[in-house]
């Protein structure tokens, strides 16, 4: 896998690093600071220069290995970290089908020897109302988008996470329809800050974190951002995911952050972040409303939410 | 046959039993030592002992059906107490340390969303069943009415376990046993009711 190898950025460093990072002006972007051994940081850094504002620190690799939702593995905060110790993310193939010139099963070192692992510091909101701020590893999924070669007739991606209840405890129960399916619209899915990321903090991607691959879109709720990837799918009819299967009143397709757009669970105006005492205001779009906004121009933000 | 003292001497282990999980969360808060986000489940863990407390004093009315164990019942104040201490933590967790009295957003939560609208009344039902738990109340008020007062822990019990239901996202287990438990509680004292009305006086 890419990231791995002699070169790469150990997690210690990085957390010294966390220091450095603060107050300098690398704080609002990691990528300047990292080892460019498997980071291109000459790719468009306008897009995450931003990405990163004053306000926001990184959160620990414990607080993000130990305290996360991805009922695969247990319905409770800190059973993916418990009961993820089995899971088996190599050999791992994703397949590709759908509107596509040609259906196919690539292998993951193969897609990994075609894209640029890049580090991305993204903000992540729960729909829960707490939040955290992660250094990724991984690729826009844009590139992956263009191997697959999709149809233009392909309107929408969907994303299917792997089903194996041997490895996966949580999945023996039918908390949700397993498996579990997340969707983009096209343009979303295109979207420059859109990522497959494949580590975190210099390492693989933790098994309670997606190993060996998952999404990351920073500007919508964590459920948005389907984990352990084995099949991504282009349609012309927007597909159904898991979470506004089982609830629709409660999340809808698009599920961006939105604080103005009240929830039957949890207040959205405002978040924890982890490591926080108090609580902040949640920002439109998560705070990336410059690069995605534009998106949603012709959209009800109330309906569609 | 366990006596009214049995029960009256095991009452000062019972009552360090129940106070110890609140004194060790208040440690382990204060210290660090509460996970990753430590005012989630203060406020987790209070809640839940609070709703198994309000349980466990219904069944402890029901118990004290069964002839060796009519004493039971003289554990049922401290234990209803109790349950009422733990919600009061909880409820200041949510109202200090969640929102940092932010009053207005609170009144708005709790006006909003069903399952704080149902935990919040549950709340307020409690506190006329605590300010009422004492002999000199009783007496007072005599038992008649007191007892009709203290009707108020049925609708107490399943509002609770509703707070909790509706807040689960998805594996809906635990707060659906709690429901259970309350509902065959329910039904036992509606039967006892329909077939011995004379007991119900």
């Amino acid at each position: 896998m890419k990231i791995l190898g002699s070169e790469i950025t150990p997690y210690k460093t990085y957390l010294n690093r966390r220091k450095f990072i603060k107050g300098s002006l690398a704080s609002a972007m990691l990528a300047t600071v990292t080892s460019s051994a498997f980071a291109n940081h000459d790719s468009d850094l306008s897009i995450y220069t931003k990405n990163l504002n004053e306000n926001d620190k990184l959160n620990s690799y414990e607080e993000i290995t130990t305290y996360n939702n991805f009922y695969e593995f247990g319905t409770h905060k800190k059973h993916p970290h418990l009961n993820s110790g089995n899971f088996k993310p190599r050999p791992w193939t994703i397949k590709i089908d759908g509107l596509v010139k040609k259906p196919q099963t690539f292998d993951l070192e193969k897609i990994l020897s075609n894209v640029t692992i890049e580090d991305r510091v993204y903000r992540l909101r729960c729909v829960e109302a707490w939040s955290m701020v992660i250094p990724w590893q991984g690729f826009q999924l844009s590139e992956l988008i263009k191997m697959a070669e999709p149809l233009s007739s392909a309107k929408y991606v969907q994303f299917v996470t792997v089903f194996r209840p041997e490895e996966m405890p949580g999945q023996q129960k039918r908390t949700i329809i397993w498996p579990y399916r997340e969707g983009l619209r096209m343009d979303e899915a295109m979207n420059p800050l859109t990522i497959l990321a494949t580590g975190l903090y210099g390492h693989e991607m933790p098994n309670q974190n997606g190993a060996p691959i998952r999404l990351v879109v920073p500007w919508k709720y964590g459920f948005k951002s389907i984990k352990s990837i084995v099949e991504i799918r282009f349609l012309d009819t927007q597909p159904e995911t898991s979470w506004e299967t089982l609830a629709p009143w409660e999340y809808g397709f698009y599920a961006n952050v939105n604080p103005n757009v009240n929830h039957p669970r949890w207040s959205q105006g405002t978040e924890r972040r982890i490591g926080e005492f108090k609580r902040r205001e949640t920002l439109m779009f998560n705070g990336y409303e410059e690069e995605v906004a534009h998106l949603y121009k012709d959209l009800d933000l109330t309906k569609f939410y | 046959m366990f006596s009214t003292r049995n029960f009256n001497r095991s009452k000062p282990v019972l009552f360090i039993l129940i106070l110890f999980p609140s004194l060790l969360w208040a440690y382990q808060f204060v210290t660090g030592n509460l996970g990753v986000n430590p005012i989630e489940k203060l406020m987790d863990e209070l809640g839940l002992m609070a709703l198994r407390l309000i349980i466990i004093t219904l069944m402890i009315t029901t118990l004290s059906n069964i002839r060796t164990l009519k004493s039971i019942v003289v554990l049922r104040r401290m234990i209803g107490l109790f349950a009422f201490y733990y919600v009061c933590l909880h409820f200041s967790t949510y109202i200090v340390l969640d929102h940092f009295l932010d009053i207005q957003f609170i009144i708005q939560d709790i006006i909003k969303r069903p399952f704080i609208t149902f935990g919040f009344i549950s709340f307020l039902f409690l506190i006329p069943l605590a300010s009422t738990s004492t002999n000199n109340m009783i007496k007072r008020l005599g038992f008649k009415l007191w007892k009709k007062i203290h009707y108020l822990i049925y609708p107490v019990a399943i509002l609770a376990s509703m707070h909790f239901y509706v807040l689960v996202r998805a594996d809906k287990t635990e707060p659906v046993i709690y429901m259970g438990i309350i509902i065959l509680l329910l039904i036992h004292r509606i039967f006892k009711r329909l077939t011995r009305p004379q007991l119900a006086q």
